[in-house]
C-alpha cells in the first residue's frame, strides 16, 4: 500500500550480489518462480484475459454497439461526474489532514489517524446503508427532503456521497508518512524568509510530495470510478439516470446480455491497466528523484 | 529535545477542516447506524442477528475470508520472495500487475471469475469432469475473496524482505545452517509481523467484500449467501432496522479488526526498528 517508499530500495538491493551461501540451488529457484507465476497467472492474467475475450466474443460491431448505447453513455458520464466531484474534495481533505497531523503536535493525533482509516474497514454495503439511514425516505432528513423536493438517495448526490466515503482515506494515507519523513525545516526556513502560509504550501510542501500526491489521486480516482457495493445501495438502478458503469455492467449481466456486460467491463479493465501503468511511472519517478537527492547530498 | 514553539501557520484551519469533513462524511453517518438500532430492544436486536440464515452467512463470510487470507499468506509470501530475491523475464511487469485487484472494479472481477469458473468456462470446463464445482458454490466465494486480497500480503512483506540484511544470513550459513534452517530461523521470524499484518488486512477486506462475490456465489440462502448480501436483501424489503442490526454486528467486528491491524503494524515497526 505504501508503494512509493517500498520501491526506492529495490534498485539498491538488486546490485548486492548474493553468494552461494545465501542463495538457493537452481532447481529450488525455478520451482518457486514457477509456482508463484502459476498462482499469479491463475488469479491475475486469466481473469484479465477473460474480460477482453468475452467482450469481443460476438465481434467488434457488437462491442462498439454496446458502448455507444445511450444507457451505457449515460453510465459513463455519471461515473465521470462522481469521480470529478469526489477526487478533488478528498484531495483537499488529504492535504489539510496531512498538514495538521505532520506539522503540529496535538492530543489525540493517533486516534485521528485511526479514524481517517475507518472507511477502509467498513464494508461498502454499509457505507451505502448509512446514507440511506440519513437521507432516505424514513431517514433523519427524509420528510424534510420530500417536502422540499430534494432527492439524494436514488439520485446523483447519494452516489457522489457514497463515492466520497469509500475513497476518503487514500490521499491522506499517502501524504501523512511522506510529509512526516520530510519534517518541517524547509517550511520554517520559508517562513523566516517571509513567505506566507499559502506560499509555503504551494512552493515548498506540495512540490516536495508531488509524486505521493499524484499517487493518492490515481488510487482515489480508480476506486471512485470502480466502486460497486456502496453505490449500488444508494443508486436505485434507474437506467440512463442513476447507473454508473459498474452498475450498468451488473444490469446487462443479469439480463444475460454477456457480450455487452463484458464490453462495458472492458472499459473499466482498461482504466485499471492505465491506473497500474501510471502508478508504476509515478513510483519510478519518485525513486529517481530520491536517488538524485541522495547523489546530491554526497 | 527541548520543546520549542511551533511557528508554522494554518494549524486551526487545517485541523478544523479535517475534523469537520471527517465528522460530516464518516463519523455522523456511521453513528446513524448505531442510533438506528436503539429503536429496538436488545432482545429484538439479538433475535435479528442470530436467525439461522444470518448465522449461516457469518460462517460463510468469515470462513471463506479466512481461507482466502490463508491462501494469500502462503502465495503472497512466495510471490514477495520471488519478486525480491530472483530475476526472471517480465519481473517488472508482474510486479506492477500484482496490484490489479486494487485497481480492477470489483464487479468486473466478479463477472470475469464467474465466466472462467462456470461449467463452460476456461477452468470450470476442466473441473466439471472431476466433479468439482466452483461457480455458484462456497468454493467460488473463496476464489473471489482470494482474488481481492491478493496484493495485501505481497505489498506488506515485500519491503521487509528488501530491507533484510544479507549479513545475518551469511552468519547463519557460516555457522553451519542450511538454507531451510536459515529461512525458518532467520528470515521467517523477521517477516512474521508483516506477514500477519498482510493476512489481517486481506481478511478484513474480504469480510466486507460484495461486488466480486455476488456474481460467482449463486447467493443461495443458508449455503452461499454472504453477510453483506443479507444487508442488501433486507434493505430491498424496506427492513431498515433488520439491515442496520446486521450492519452493526459487522461494523463492530471491523472496528476490532482495525484496532488489531494498528497494533500489528506498531509491532512490525518496532521489530524492524529494533534490528537496526
Amino acid at each position: 500500500m505504501s508503494g512509493i517508499s517500498t520501491s526506492q530500495y529495490s534498485h539498491y538491493h538488486s546490485k548486492v550480489a548474493r553468494n552461494r551461501a545465501t542463495s538457493e540451488p537452481a532447481w529450488v529457484r525455478y520451482l518457486l518462480i514457477g509456482t508463484a507465476l502459476s498462482f499469479l497467472s491463475l488469479f491475475l492474467f486469466v481473469p484479465l484475459a477473460a474480460v477482453f475475450t468475452e467482450a469481443l466474443r460476438k465481434g467488434f460491431d457488437t462491442y462498439v454497439t454496446a458502448l455507444v448505447d445511450p444507457d451505457a453513455l449515460a453510465a459513463i458520464k455519471l461515473t465521470f461526474i462522481a469521480a470529478i466531484i469526489a477526487v478533488p474534495l478528498n484531495l483537499v481533505f488529504g492535504v489539510s489532514a496531512a498538514w495538521a497531523i505532520t506539522k503540529f503536535e496535538f492530543k489525540g493525533k493517533s486516534i485521528l489517524i485511526t479514524l481517517i482509516d475507518l472507511p477502509f474497514a467498513v464494508s461498502p454495503v454499509i457505507a451505502g446503508l448509512i446514507y440511506v439511514l440519513i437521507f432516505g425516505l424514513q431517514g433523519w432528513f427524509g420528510s424534510y427532503l420530500v417536502d422540499n423536493d430534494i432527492k439524494i438517495i436514488f439520485a446523483v448526490p447519494g452516489i457522489v456521497l457514497a463515492t466520497i466515503f469509500v475513497t476518503f482515506p487514500f490521499v491522506a494515507r499517502e501524504l501523512i508518512p511522506l510529509m512526516q519523513a520530510q519534517g518541517k525545516d524547509e517550511e520554517e526556513a520559508g517562513l523566516v524568509l517571509g513567505a506566507s502560509g499559502w506560499q509555503i504550501l504551494w512552493r515548498i510542501t506540495l512540490p516536495n510530495v508531488k509524486w505521493g500526491l499524484l499517487y493518492g489521486v490515481i488510487l482515489t480516482n480508480a476506486r471512485a470510478m470502480g466502486e460497486f457495493g456502496a453505490v449500488s445501495v444508494v443508486s436505485g438502478h434507474i437506467r440512463g439516470m442513476t447507473n454508473t458503469m459498474p452498475l450498468h455492467v451488473e444490469i446487462l449481466y443479469n439480463e444475460y446480455n454477456y457480450a455487452a456486460a463484458f464490453a462495458v467491463a472492458s472499459l473499466l479493465a482498461l482504466l485499471a491497466l492505465v491506473t497500474l501503468a501510471l502508478k508504476t511511472y509515478v513510483e519510478w519517478h519518485a525513486a529517481h528523484d530520491a536517488s538524485l537527492a541522495e547523489d546530491a547530498s554526497k | 529535545m527541548a520543546k520549542r514553539k511551533n511557528i508554522l501557520p494554518g494549524f486551526n484551519i487545517s485541523l478544523g477542516f479535517t475534523l469537520l469533513y471527517l465528522s460530516l462524511i464518516v463519523l455522523i453517518p456511521l453513528s446513524a447506524a448505531f442510533i438506528k438500532t436503539t429503536e429496538i430492544s436488545f432482545a429484538e436486536f439479538w433475535q435479528i442477528v442470530t436467525t439461522p440464515r444470518v448465522v449461516a452467512s457469518y460462517k460463510l463470510t468469515f470462513g471463506a475470508s479466512f481461507i482466502g487470507a490463508l491462501i494469500n499468506a502462503v502465495f503472497g509470501l512466495l510471490t514477495a520472495w520471488v519478486l525480491v530475491r530472483y530475476t526472471f523475464p517480465g519481473k517488472k511487469f508482474i510486479d506492477a500487475l500484482v496490484d490489479l485487484p486494487f485497481a480492477l472494479p470489483t464487479a468486473v472481477a466478479g463477472i470475469a471469475l464467474t465466466a472462467i469458473y462456470a461449467n463452460n468456462g476456461w477452468i470450470g470446463a476442466w473441473l466439471e469432469p472431476l466433479g468439482v464445482k466452483v461457480a455458484f458454490t462456497p468454493l467460488g466465494v473463496i476464489i473471489a475473496l482470494t482474488f481481492i486480497g491478493l496484493p495485501f500480503v505481497v505489498r506488506t512483506v515485500q519491503p521487509v524482505l528488501e530491507d533484510l540484511e544479507a549479513e545475518t544470513e551469511e552468519a547463519a550459513a557460516s555457522l553451519g545452517a542450511n538454507r531451510l534452517q536459515t529461512f525458518t530461523k532467520i528470515i521467517l521470524p523477521a517477516v512474521w509481523p508483516a506477514l500477519l499484518t498482510g493476512f489481517a488486512l486481506a481478511f478484513a477486506r474480504a469480510i466486507g467484500e460484495y461486488g466480486s462475490v455476488i456474481f460467482i456465489a449463486g447467493n443461495m440462502p443458508m449455503v452461499s449467501e454472504i453477510t453483506p448480501l443479507i444487508i442488501i436483501t433486507k434493505l430491498e424489503q424496506y427492513d431498515y432496522v433488520g439491515a442496520t442490526a446486521v450492519a452493526v454486528v459487522m461494523l463492530v467486528i471491523s472496528f476490532i479488526l482495525l484496532l488489531a491491524i494498528n497494533g500489528l503494524q506498531w509491532w512490525a515497526n518496532r521489530n524492524n526498528g529494533a534490528e537496526r
